[in-house]
């Protein structure tokens, strides 16, 4: 295994078709959880298709890089290991066209994930052959749902244009009189090829778009993927520019956890959490204009650093926000807990249990609130987080109530990080400008957005360009959760089991 | 209870004034008559739709129902099905995967309709541009009145949007 520089600890590993499962093995039984999984076109390098694996390992990230003869077009599947890979293996059927076949020699789930009617079965669009601007008529979409029978079962189908202010996607649920059976959820509806826009980029330049594969997440990003440039340049932010960057993650994280807590509240019922929670975020986004200059944070992480400074004014009043934030925050979560009604909608629904979480590989909030201890922030804890000291939040049912009240803890933890960092922010240059990059240099940016974790990994192509970009989202673990979570409940409250997991489409669909 | 109502008295009101309507947003004239807007009036019932956005346009489409722009105290409000709709309020670039159902939707939208493209993307296809899996623009795929640049514009930008496409010229 060769190690990576920079922040992220990060190994490579070149394997063969054996060894590919072997270590997979080897890792899932010592408790790996598998990261991403994603493939490219290597034709054009003297190979056939590379398809890598990022394990989540004790001692940080090993990357498995499966390089196939040129006209081979299997590789082992690892969902039997990791049920997660499932769906990431057929996108990247869908994209480079090469496929996860089980040891029995039976490919696994032949359907097509993101790959809908916009091109034909027989192309592969991220293959380099295939020109960005390649249109074809639009086949016929079919789609074999799993079909559930038995007395009295009927289909609800929703999406992908849904009843509120939401992303698109498809939800199949088989219900008995309220009860679901069964969800089976169809995405890929946002699919806008951004893996094979990369490629068009150069390396600084692309990181605008890195921080719009998910906009309520740009600041994580926008950092995974600085930290992936940075690690093949050798280069080390300043420590003030990894505490400004650290600033502006924590403040991403509160911007969505309040809003996210609104909602709830709109969900279960109580129309004033939304106006209260939406209020409070509406501040901060309008302190973000006027101390940051975009209210969401766009654009401010760049690589080497960060495209803004605070004054002695700006600290004061983001210290004073954090003051008035506190104590209104807290303010509500009283009323949200002893307000009956609301809990009665909370506690008990759209369960996790640990054992599923752990099963399905779920990272982020939703693993926190189902008593899994994943926090990148806490462990490896990447700089500066090894000296702000997060503390991780945690709960243990797994169900409404734990993802809210994950979600008020760890507002008010990062209002005390906002604080630390106020309070110590050493001199420095906020950015620091980068070397040429070495082509076929490949880098891992590895980030806990306010969701859960974000990769990056990053190849360099001839003349600082990007070859090859793959940002994954947290998303790809959670929403096969959402298909466990909503089990056993009634139709009605899956809006409510929805916005407690909050996951990204744009994200997962790319 | 009276920890609710107290938080209630506490922040008062603060709902600030809409923005003015911008007639430079508009891309089509006269696609409603006076006399049909006058009816209308403000009262609007807008369906949104992303068709392949990065979620960023729908956080600020989302503010303008927060107390501080309170889009409903003007009458305009969003509602769950385009058959209830007068305007479509659209973000994206368009995705090849979401053409169809974004033109369903306004297909179910009862004329006379509107359409209201958010952002710089569904105003020019932005950073994603056109390519195999992306349409580029909202007008690429349906007709659009009037565009609202900005990645993502801010709520009192989208609000002004809305407001222009409903305006009556005398």
């Amino acid at each position: 295994m060769t190690p990576l520089p920079g922040g992220a600890p990060a190994w490579r590993a070149e394997v063969d078709a054996r060894s590919w499962r072997g270590a997979s093995e080897a890792a899932a039984a010592a408790g790996a959880r598998l990261g991403a999984l994603w493939a490219s076109d290597e034709r054009q390098l003297g190979g056939g298709v590379r398809v890598r694996a990022l394990l989540v390992c004790y001692e940080g990230l090993v990357c498995l890089e499966l390089l196939l003869p040129e006209g081979v077009t299997t590789f082992p599947d690892l969902s039997d290991l990791f049920s997660c890979a499932a769906r990431m293996q057929r996108a990247i059927n869908d994209l480079v066209g090469v496929r996860a076949v089980a040891a029995g020699g039976h490919p696994a789930d032949e359907r097509g994930w993101l790959r809908h009617a916009a091109w034909p079965a027989d192309v592969f669009p991220l293959r380099r052959d295939i020109a960005m601007a390649s249109v074809w008529p639009a086949g016929e979409d079919r789609y074999a749902f799993v079909p559930v029978e038995g007395d009295g079962v009927h289909e609800i189908p929703v999406g992908p244009v849904h009843a509120g202010t939401i992303e698109p996607g498809h939800f199949r649920f088989s219900v008995v009189g309220e009860r679901v059976l069964r969800l089976e959820e169809r995405l890929g509806y946002k699919h806008k090829g951004i893996e094979k826009r990369f490629e068009e980029m150069g390396l600084e330049e692309a990181i605008r778009l890195a921080g719009r594969v998910s906009g309520d997440s740009t600041v994580a990003y926008a950092w995974a993927y600085a930290m992936a440039l940075e690690s093949m340049a050798g280069v080390i932010p300043s420590a003030r520019a990894l505490l400004l960057r650290a600033l502006l993650l924590e403040r991403e994280r509160i911007a969505n956890h309040l809003g996210d807590l609104g909602y709830l509240g709109n969900d279960g019922g109580l129309a004033f959490g939304l106006a209260q929670f939406s209020r409070l975020k509406e501040d901060l986004l309008r302190t973000n204009a006027r101390v940051f200059g975009h209210r969401y944070l766009m654009d401010r992480v760049i690589p080497g650093g960060v495209a803004i400074d605070v004054d002695t004014a700006a600290t004061a009043v983001m210290l004073e926000e954090a003051d008035r934030l506190e104590r209104d925050i807290r303010r509500l979560r009283a009323i949200y807990d002893d307000h009956a009604g609301l809990q009665d909608r909370f506690v008990a629904c759209g369960k996790l249990t640990a054992e599923t979480a752990a099963l399905l590989g779920v990272v982020g909030l939703a693993a926190r609130a189902s008593g899994l201890a994943l926090d990148a922030r806490v462990y490896p804890a990447h700089a500066p987080y090894d000296v702000l000291e997060p503390r991780m939040c945690t709960r243990r049912h797994g169900d409404v109530a734990a993802r809210v009240n994950v979600r008020f803890e760890e507002a008010l933890e990062s209002l005390k990080l906002e604080r630390r960092i106020l309070r110590r922010l050493p001199l420095g240059d906020c950015r620091i400008p980068l070397p040429t990059i070495r082509v076929g240099s490949l880098g891992f940016g590895w980030i806990e957005g306010w969701r859960g974790e974000v990769f990056v990994a990053l190849e360099a192509g001839a003349g600082g360009t990007v070859r090859r970009c793959h940002p994954h989202d947290p998303s790809w673990q959670n929403w096969p959760a959402l298909e466990h979570a909503i089990l056993g409940n009634i139709v009605p409250d899956f809006p409510l089991i929805n916005k407690s997991f909050n996951l990204s489409y744009a994200g997962q669909d790319l | 209870m009276h920890k609710l109502l107290r938080q209630i008295a506490r922040v008062g009101i603060s709902t600030e004034a809409a923005p003015l309507p911008d007639e430079a947003l508009r891309q089509i004239t006269g696609r409603l008559n006076d006399e049909v807007l006058r009816l209308l009036g403000r009262a609007l019932a807008i369906r949104h739709v992303d068709a392949g956005s990065c979620n960023g346009c729908e956080l600020e489409i989302q503010g303008i129902s927060n107390p501080y722009y309170n889009i409903e105290g003007l009458g305009i409000r969003f509602v769950a099905s385009p058959r209830h709709a007068d305007m479509l309020l659209v973000t994206g670039p368009v995705s090849r995967n979401m053409q169809e159902a974004l033109r369903r939707t306004y297909d179910a939208v009862p004329e006379p309709k509107l359409v209201v493209a958010i952002g710089d993307c569904g105003c020019t296809g932005g950073i994603f541009g056109e390519g195999y899996a992306s349409c580029g623009r909202i007008a690429n795929v349906i007709p659009v009145d009037v565009a609202v640049p900005g990645c993502p514009p801010p709520p009192a930008a989208i609000m002004q949007g809305i407001l222009t496409a409903v305006q009556r010229k005398s």
